[in-house]
């Protein structure tokens, strides 16, 4: 093994690392905030919507998200939708990850029980106010173990950004390798990026659900 | 109490799916007064009570507090709009079996949280009034707990608190003692005693006999979705003529003699 070859490129992985976490972090965020947009659609919203919601879920989640970048990326020109790698690759993520999320709201949703939103109704608060004072903190409560799951997922399909030629991570270690043909460092590399990531994740998530939940949690 | 509702209800009809879940219901609940609504597991009688507050949508009939049509625009007519209903649930209070308060808030929280967000109250008046409320039921030193952290019985008071702070002129408890275990059900009996004295029309849908007996001004029975009999506790439930609450009395002095 040749170390002196990762001082060469730090910065150059550094980069890329900084790339994938903004790719991640934005692609959590938005495909969340997508995802709870269309469970409550789902939830609120006609029948034949939640139908058209339905058929989205599906067809997302049955396709690889690689399928997907391509056909956004190259196909997207076609009918004028033509966009930059990353912003691509942004909004390849967000529609990758809605789905997963939805679902992920959807039934944290219905855990909650229908008789602490029925004590509200009866109470005559308005629908709009339910959502926000007891269905929204108590359905994100239950959710946040599975979020946090899914957000670490993500973290990993990031890495297909590399193949429309996003500078993230996996991109920066690919050229790397081809330079120096220094496979095993590179990979190594990207390896220890990736656990770093994905260990602080998972900690932050696990601090943050201990938060959440303390008043939660029956007294035994 | 001033202005206490009275609610009328005529020939109402409900469904749960293929089920028919209350037949031609008809009811005078006298305002001031409670009524207790008894009868058999699956008689329909949460459905009644969960018609008054339009919790449950009843088909037809009519059912009207103090005069006011709850549910639809006129008889046999349109969904009433949202706010309206709005309007109307907020002077029925309601108390549940499972006592449905809200886990993420504090006692206090659970009480001025309908003060604020439907009342429209600064937050310290809410508060001096949800503190008041509390007080009312004995747990002035329990106002910063969340519910994870109270028995029973305590969770019961809250939200017993909760509706009253938003000073209903009705209200509805649906076996508000049956999930307590027995030392805990005196405690909240006693503050829906002090409620009746104090002239609240209260429905109380309950299997604590001594409480039909002695605080009801009148009890209903029910069975298979049909209100069976309605007259003065004593009637119903020391002379019964009808051969229906005769058996159901006498399978639950059966479950409770030992
Ligand atoms: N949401 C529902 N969907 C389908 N059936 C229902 C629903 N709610 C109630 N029922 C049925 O309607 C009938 C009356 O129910 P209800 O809850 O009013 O009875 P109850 O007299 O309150 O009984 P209990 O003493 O057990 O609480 C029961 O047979 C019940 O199974
Ligand atoms: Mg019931």
């Amino acid at each position: 093994m040749d170390w002196t070859i990762l001082q060469q490129y730090g910065p150059l992985l550094l980069s890329g690392f900084g790339t994938t976490i903004l790719c991640w972090a934005l692609g959590t965020v938005f495909s969340m905030v997508l995802g709870l947009l269309i469970a409550l659609l789902q939830r609120y919203g006609p029948r034949p919507l939640g139908w058209v919601i339905q058929a989205y879920i599906e067809i997302i989640r049955g396709t690889p998200f690689l399928v997907q970048l391509f056909v956004l990326y190259y196909g997207g020109p076609l009918i004028g939708l033509r966009l930059d790698a990353l912003p691509a690759g942004l909004l390849g993520l967000t529609i990758y990850g809605s789905p997963y999320f939805a679902e992920i709201f959807r039934s944290a949703f219905n855990a909650v029980p229908l008789g602490q939103i029925e004590a509200a109704r009866a109470i005559g608060m308005s629908e709009l106010s339910i959502i926000r004072r007891i269905l929204l903190p108590l359905g994100l409560v239950s959710a946040l173990p599975a979020l946090v799951n899914f957000s670490i997922i993500l973290t990993k399909e990031t890495v297909i950004l590399s193949i429309i030629t996003v500078p993230e991570l996996t991109y920066q270690t690919q050229r790397m390798s081809t330079e120096t043909f220094r496979y095993i460092e590179a990979n190594l590399a990207l390896a220890l990026f990736f656990w770093a990531l994905v260990e602080t994740i998972s900690r932050v998530g696990r601090k943050l659900e201990k938060r959440v939940t303390r008043h939660l949690i029956e007294r035994t | 109490m001033p202005g206490a509702s009275s609610v009328e209800i005529r020939k109402v009809n409900k469904h749960h799916g293929q089920f028919h879940a209350l037949k031609d219901v008809d009811l005078d609940i006298l305002p001031g007064k409670v009524t207790c609504l008894i009868g058999p597991s699956g008689s329909g009688k949460s459905t009644l009570l969960r018609c008054i507050n339009f919790l449950d949508e009843y088909e037809s009939g009519e059912i009207r507090i103090d005069g006011q049509l709850i549910g639809y625009q006129s008889p046999g007519g349109a969904r009433m709009p949202g706010r309206t209903l709005r309007e109307i649930r907020r002077s029925i209070g309601m108390v549940f079996q499972q006592f449905n308060l809200w886990p993420h808030m504090t006692a206090l929280g659970n009480v001025t949280e309908g003060l604020i967000r439907v009342r429209g109250l600064p937050k310290t008046e809410a508060e001096r009034r949800a503190r008041e409320a509390l007080e009312k039921v004995g747990l002035s030193d329990k106002m910063a707990s969340h519910p994870s952290r109270l028995s029973g019985g305590q969770q019961q008071r809250v939200a017993i608190a909760r509706t009253l702070a938003m000073e209903p002129r009705l209200m509805l408890f649906d076996e508000p003692t049956s999930a307590l275990d027995p030392e805990l059900v005196g405690e909240v009996l006693n503050v829906m005693k002090t409620l009746a004295t104090e002239g609240m029309t209260m429905v109380v849908v309950t299997h604590e006999m001594g409480f039909a007996a002695h605080v009801a001004d009148q009890v209903a029975f029910m069975e298979k979705g049909e209100l069976v009999s309605v007259d003065v506790p004593d009637k119903i439930l020391h002379n019964p003529q009808d051969s229906r609450i005769k058996a159901f009395l006498r399978t639950y002095h059966e479950r409770n003699s030992f």
